[in-house]
């Protein structure tokens, strides 16, 4: 360890005091208070001590937590180890995996339709202020009830079958993309469009001719985008909703016929088909940026 | 001639974008009907169900002065989802930060455990977390500590993967000079990587606490825990009334948790 | 003895791209050096070897009479300590104090603990604070780092080295990112932490003529071999041609 050089000076110590905070038992700071790095420590602790409420609260049932880790290891290893299609064939399994995959297709498209004009009504730059708050509004009520629900209400109201998980998964996809899409709008160049409405272009023929084409490009990658987790919501809402596709057959297998090992088979099915559409998401979004 | 040149090449842009956006057109429609055969969705239906639904939802969709007396129960499963919420993100986000130190290029061990990270991370982050929930069933049964870790998982996977690029952006730059004063591993953790990345790891917390929200009453339908599961069974009994309620109630505590942490982002950045 | 020996350096990454083919130079202590040559030439790697925030490949390097590959990691964190480095862009932890920043270079000192939590002794605040009134920051002393402009940074990454104690000071591209009155300023810094403390700066440099002004010796580095080490004065027109492979006209210096 080096000893503490002490700097010799022409000044002396007592000039600096005029620069040093001390705190109150007179040792010298090395910051001074501001709201930011109290925010950030408030905002720690009070996420602490709600998580130690909530373990507090929480009714574990009399729950042997051992025995249970014990199970669930036991369980993860045949889940995983030995995947094994029983109830199910693999054809069939192929089948519900592109019942899923429509489904996501559906969902997207009509979600980029609507999102499509309801970005037009939304964009700082181009929508009057009324309507865009107007449909930010609708689209933060969207989002704050879960898929699930949307679907479930949906089946009730529209009958069972693919049109309650369509129409139910599209409202997370439109309020989804009208962000996206309204952000691509953001970003183009105004000028194209004042040049345009100085030649006395209509509302829509500037929508097709500066608008789409400037912003296509992004607009392609989030619906991209939303389709892989269009995809993923799929699946959870064939298992919760009993909408059908490889979601179903997930919840089959593990609550109706009990069958870790078609279970894990069908996790493998799934998680190959996420990671593929994650690669193909990840080089889209590579090349956006 | 030079001009009649210059006009066949301008027609030629125009055919060739006409040809493109009819490409793209056929394209989609054909991909609109083949999911539609495989899913027997009918497009006609699909439009008259709207208006039908919307006008079912106006009518059931409303509490009535019976849900109100279920009120408090649907508020004490509110606070057990937000709660669970919460706890999953925090213990997710720490175990997801230490894992993620290991994975960064900046200060990681060596490429090969970056590497090694990133896979499990992905592992994690890619099964979904029904695949959890459905295998928790087994073990733990319909107990809350069945979501806590369904959810626990996934999170664990997104926020490592979040955290290394967070962690690489943010603070790669500071953490070479502060090697280069001779500081060793830990030092470096907590004095350059820690401020310099904390606002936007907190940004990333909140921001999976109300994805959990969402997905906990997913996992709450399968289950039977929490507001999910309060949904489900009013639902099922066809307590429309009372499922209203539920719904509105989510949708109060997920817009209130956005607007705390859209204030708490400006505060902290 | 001189302060740092470069042995038949070689640095090749990812078994490829040869960045130093056998640099072999010595420098004295209290020596002004500036490193020159056109990007990608091997400056930052040189640097970056001495401090072995990147290990050369092959050749030996003795600072201060360590072998510095052979060092392990306790004698790597003393022998960092010696050699403080600026950055072109200031590396600073943006979100902390001016104070905090330039506590950091005593962190090599410190017992692991006690560097993370940052518990410093009142001397070493106080030396720190000596640091910030030389370099005139006593204002800025407590704002965050990122409201400071680039020339008030660079005099943050200047003061954190300084706060190290170093024989040595490495400086990157230090003035590449400031307008031309900051960048006086700098170089006016390092050149009278040179002069008035005897630390020994190796400074890399854009621009040849800032680097003829201040610097005591210039090494010129072509395609990571050393092409000219010497004074200014015998610096030629030529020999800059032959550094960065141009001709007349091509560089901006060239101009008016």
């Amino acid at each position: 360890m080096s000893e503490l050089v002490v700097l010799s000076d022409h000044s002396s110590v007592h000039d600096l005091h005029e620069y040093m905070l001390k705190t109150s038992d007179g040792k010298i700071k090395t910051a001074t208070i501001n709201k930011s790095r109290i925010a950030v420590k408030l905002t720690i602790c009070i996420l602490f001590a709600l998580t130690a409420v909530a373990f507090i609260s929480f009714d574990y049932e009399s729950i042997n937590f051992i025995e249970s880790v014990a199970a669930t290891w036991n369980n993860m290893k045949v889940l995983f180890g030995q995947p094994k299609l029983t109830f199910n064939s693999f054809a069939g399994a192929m089948h519900a995996l592109l019942i899923t995959f429509s489904l996501g297709v559906l969902s997207t498209i009509f979600g980029a339709l609507i999102a499509f004009f309801g970005a037009l009504l939304c964009a700082k730059n181009i929508a009057d202020p009324h309507s865009a708050n107007f449909i930010k509004s609708i689209v933060a009520f969207i989002r704050a009830v879960p898929t699930i629900l949307w679907v479930l209400i949906f089946t009730v109201a529209a009958g069972l079958g693919s049109v309650a998980a369509v129409v139910g998964l599209t409202f997370h996809s439109v309020a989804y993309l009208i962000k996206a899409y309204s952000e691509s709008i953001e970003e183009m160049d105004m000028g194209v469009i004042e040049a345009l409405k100085a030649s006395g272009a209509s509302y829509w023929q500037i929508v097709f001719q500066a608008i789409i084409p400037s912003s296509i490009s992004y607009m392609i990658a989030w619906t991209f985008l939303r389709f892989e987790i269009n995809f993923t919501n799929a699946i959870a809402v064939g298992a919760a909703a009993g909408a059908g596709g490889i979601g179903y057959d997930l919840f089959m297998a593990g609550s109706f016929y009990f069958d870790l090992r078609e279970l894990g088979f069908i996790t493998y099915i799934v998680v190959i088909a996420v990671i593929m559409l994650e690669m193909v998401a990840t080089r889209i979004k590579a090349r956006v940026r | 001639m030079a001009s009649e040149k210059k006009l066949k090449q301008k027609i030629s842009v125009f055919v060739e974008r006409k040809r493109t956006f009819t490409c793209a057109f056929v394209g989609i429609m054909a991909l609109f009907t083949l999911a539609s055969i495989v899913t027997d969705f009918s497009i006609i239906e699909g439009i008259v169900s709207i208006p039908k639904s919307i006008v079912w939802i106006v009518n059931n969709l409303v509490p009535d002065e019976k849900s109100w007396s279920k009120m408090p129960r649907i508020l004490a499963k509110l606070t057990e989802t937000a709660l669970l919420s919460i706890a999953v993100t925090v213990c997710a986000g720490i175990c997801a930060f230490l894992f993620s130190l290991l994975g960064t290029r900046t200060n990681g061990i060596t490429t090969l455990s970056g590497r090694l990270v990133r896979i499990v991370a992905a592992f994690f982050r890619n099964v979904p977390d029904v695949v959890w929930a459905m295998l928790l069933l087994f073990s733990f049964g319909q107990n809350v500590l069945t979501g806590f870790f369904a959810l626990f998982f996934t999170t664990f996977g997104m926020l490592t993967r979040t955290f290394i690029e967070t962690i690489d952006e943010v603070s790669a730059e500071c953490v070479e000079a502060i090697t280069s004063t001779g500081a060793d591993y830990m030092q470096t953790v907590f004095q350059a990587i820690v401020p310099s990345s904390m606002p936007e790891i907190i940004t990333w917390v909140l921001f999976m606490i109300e994805t959990n929200i969402r997905a906990s009453t997913l996992i709450g339908v399968l289950t039977a825990t929490g507001i999910g599961y309060a949904f489900d069974m009013y639902y099922k009994r066809l307590d429309y009334g009372a499922a209203s309620l539920v719904v509105i109630s989510i949708v109060v505590l997920v817009i209130g948790i956005e607007l705390i942490s859209n204030q708490i982002r400006k505060v902290i950045m | 003895m001189p302060i740092l020996e470069f042995n038949n350096v070689s640095k090749v990454y990812n078994g490829a791209t040869r960045a130093l083919t056998d640099v072999t130079f010595s420098v004295n202590e209290g020596e002004f050096v500036s490193i020159i040559g056109p990007s990608g030439s091997g400056k930052s790697t040189i640097l970056r070897c001495i401090n072995r925030l990147v290990d050369a490949t092959q050749g030996q390097i003795m600072f201060d009479g360590h072998d510095i590959l052979k060092a392990k990691k306790a004698e790597l964190r003393k022998i960092r300590t010696k050699a403080g480095m600026i950055f072109q862009h200031f590396n600073l932890v943006n979100r902390l104090s001016v104070v905090e920043n330039v506590l950091h270079g005593r962190l090599g000192y410190k017992s692991t603990i006690d560097g993370m939590i940052g518990s410093y002794s009142e001397q070493e605040k106080e030396n720190a604070f000596k640091i910030i009134k030389k370099l005139g920051l006593t204002d800025q002393a407590y704002k965050r780092c990122d409201e400071l402009s680039g020339g008030q940074k660079q005099r943050v990454g200047i003061a954190r080295s300084i706060m190290q104690d170093p024989r040595l000071i490495l400086c990157d591209e230090p003035i590449a990112s400031l307008d031309p009155s900051s960048a006086k300023v700098i170089m006016d810094h390092l050149a009278n932490i040179n002069k008035t403390m005897k630390i020994t700066c190796i400074v890399n440099l854009h621009q040849v003529d800032v680097a003829m002004k201040y610097a005591g010796r210039i090494i010129g580095i072509t395609a990571g071999r050393i092409v000219y080490d010497g004074p200014p004065e015998l610096l030629t027109k030529d020999k800059i041609y032959e550094i960065y492979q141009s001709h007349e006209g091509d560089l901006i210096t060239d101009v008016g």
